[in-house]
């Protein structure tokens, strides 16, 4: 009987090496999953590539890692933690900047098959055209993001852009059962189900481990065929008011 | 306060005169008259979260959040703040009804599918080529959100902006200097001052606000435009 509920967080993430690649659901701290970011911290796994769309701005979440120097390298839209520009500009992490569509429809193709698609995102602009800096030393741009290929659709310039296959993915959900199947909870659901087709294996952390059944086939957001280990949360989400929870 | 654009001399010609034309929720108000019942917006930070006050009576407008809301409500009440539902700018936010949720890569098929009417959204420069210049600033800290992806899929992108910069610089330019967020991207620009609309790729004025008129526009204007003024 297939049954992914595991109880030691930490043993499960054991497998996860310092160096990996590791995407994260998340749009701030909505949706974020803490307690699995937190207990890599814990586990001092470094080196990372994370893939998420936001540091946060505070040191908690992706902030914490940046903060305790556990990032080698970050695909994201909007960083937004003033920390991180600093150790970017001081060449201690590179930065892969890319339009928040193209992040989301690249965890997506990845998680697909599609190993990459044309956008019009960022056609024309300096994330598409080789002068965006990917690393810094010493004050300076010594490398940059790779120019994108271009191609015209219907009189337009569109940009190549790759599916992104992370070795690990970190996933918040509301509700999960015993076959990995996913309910997310309003907004908190972001690039969480993106995060969970992207990676190889993936980690989730839920509000409520319910029983098989219990969530109805239809009302499924992700089936568990996209997720390896489910945890429960060790923080609860926040605040709910009743209004708010009426709508789940 | 530290100015850090491009240095220019301060005694600029065409020093800010704040009390020429519209304010900056005049502008917001001016640009809701034109937004039509059963528009699906997306709104940026700054002015054009002032917009949805503005909507007339009678005209239903749906809101989208980048961040996969749609059909999203004023700020939420304290108290009443959820924080398993904000808006782009991370905010505690409310639902109408009839609203959707949807995931991040849905969000921005809506968005890049042409399926949003309209983007309102601010701008550090506007070229005469409907070119757009808002996301980043050389020197300070790069990021870009779902600018790129708003400006490349929705058909109507509607700039709401101050005429001029803090030096009274022209925003709307020959040519932008600042890195670019989409080319050729902009259909409308309303300002304190007037409103443009991109015809054929071709800047066209189309309205001076009250009291302003052709030649107050023509000095704070450093791209080439037609006037097309009607009645």
């Amino acid at each position: 009987m297939v049954d992914k509920v595991r109880g030691d967080v930490m043993a499960t993430l054991e497998v996860v090496p310092s160096g990996a690649s590791i995407a994260v659901g998340g749009f701030g701290s909505s949706g974020r999953p803490d307690t699995l970011i937190d207990a890599l911290c814990d586990m001092d796994r470094r080196d990372l590539h994370l893939i998420v769309n936001n540091v946060g701005n505070d040191f908690t979440g992706i902030g914490r890692m940046v903060a305790e120097g556990r990032v080698r390298r970050l695909t994201a839209s909007f960083p937004v933690l003033p920390e991180f520009y600093d150790v970017y500009f001081a060449g201690d992490v590179e930065f892969e900047l890319i339009p928040q569509g193209t992040l989301a429809e690249r965890l997506r193709a990845g998680g697909s098959g599609i190993p990459a698609f044309f956008t019009p995102s960022g056609a024309g602009t300096m994330l598409a055209d080789g002068t965006f800096p990917l690393r810094y030393s010493e004050g300076s741009p010594v490398e940059h993001v790779t120019a994108k290929e271009s191609r015209q659709f219907d009189g337009r310039e569109h940009v190549l852009e790759y599916g992104i296959v992370a070795d690990f993915g970190l996933v918040k959900a509301n509700k999960g059962d015993p076959k990995g199947n996913l309910r997310f909870r309003l907004s908190a659901r972001n690039f969480n189900p993106l995060v969970a087709m992207s990676a190889r294996h993936t980690f989730v952390e839920v509000d409520h481990l319910v029983d098989v059944g219990e969530l109805h086939p239809d009302d499924i957001h992700l089936p568990g065929v996209f997720v390896d280990d489910v945890m429960l949360a060790s923080k609860t989400s926040p605040k709910q008011p009743a209004m708010a929870e009426a709508m789940t | 306060m530290t100015e850090t654009m491009s240095p220019q001399s301060p005694q600029s010609p065409q020093s800010p005169d704040t009390t020429l034309g519209r304010t900056r929720e005049g502008i917001a108000e001016r640009l809701a008259q034109d937004l039509e019942d059963g528009f699906v917006v997306n709104l940026g930070v700054g002015i054009p979260l002032s917009v949805p006050k503005f909507v007339p009576d009678g005209v239903e407008v749906f809101l989208h959040a980048e961040n996969g809301v749609l059909g999203m409500g004023p700020e939420a009440a304290p108290g009443h703040e959820d924080l398993d539902l904000t808006n782009a700018g991370k905010q505690p936010v409310t639902l109408i009804s009839g609203a959707s949720i949807v995931d991040s890569a849905t969000s921005f098929a809506i968005v890049r599918g042409g399926h949003l009417d309209v983007t309102v959204l601010g701008a550090l420069q506007v070229s005469a080529d409907g070119d757009l210049s808002n996301w980043y600033v050389p020197g300070r800290n790069p990021a870009v959100g779902g600018a790129m992806d708003l400006v490349a899929g929705t058909p109507e992108v509607w700039v709401v902006m101050e005429h001029v910069d803090r030096l009274g610089r022209p925003k709307i330019v020959k040519a932008c200097e600042f890195p670019l967020t989409g080319k050729a991207v902009v259909t409308r620009v309303y300002t304190d001052l007037a409103v443009f609309h991109l015809v054929d790729g071709e800047l066209v004025l189309k309205e001076c606000a009250p009291g302003v008129s052709p030649g107050d526009v023509r000095e704070r204007t450093s791209a080439a435009y037609r006037e097309d003024l009607g009645a």
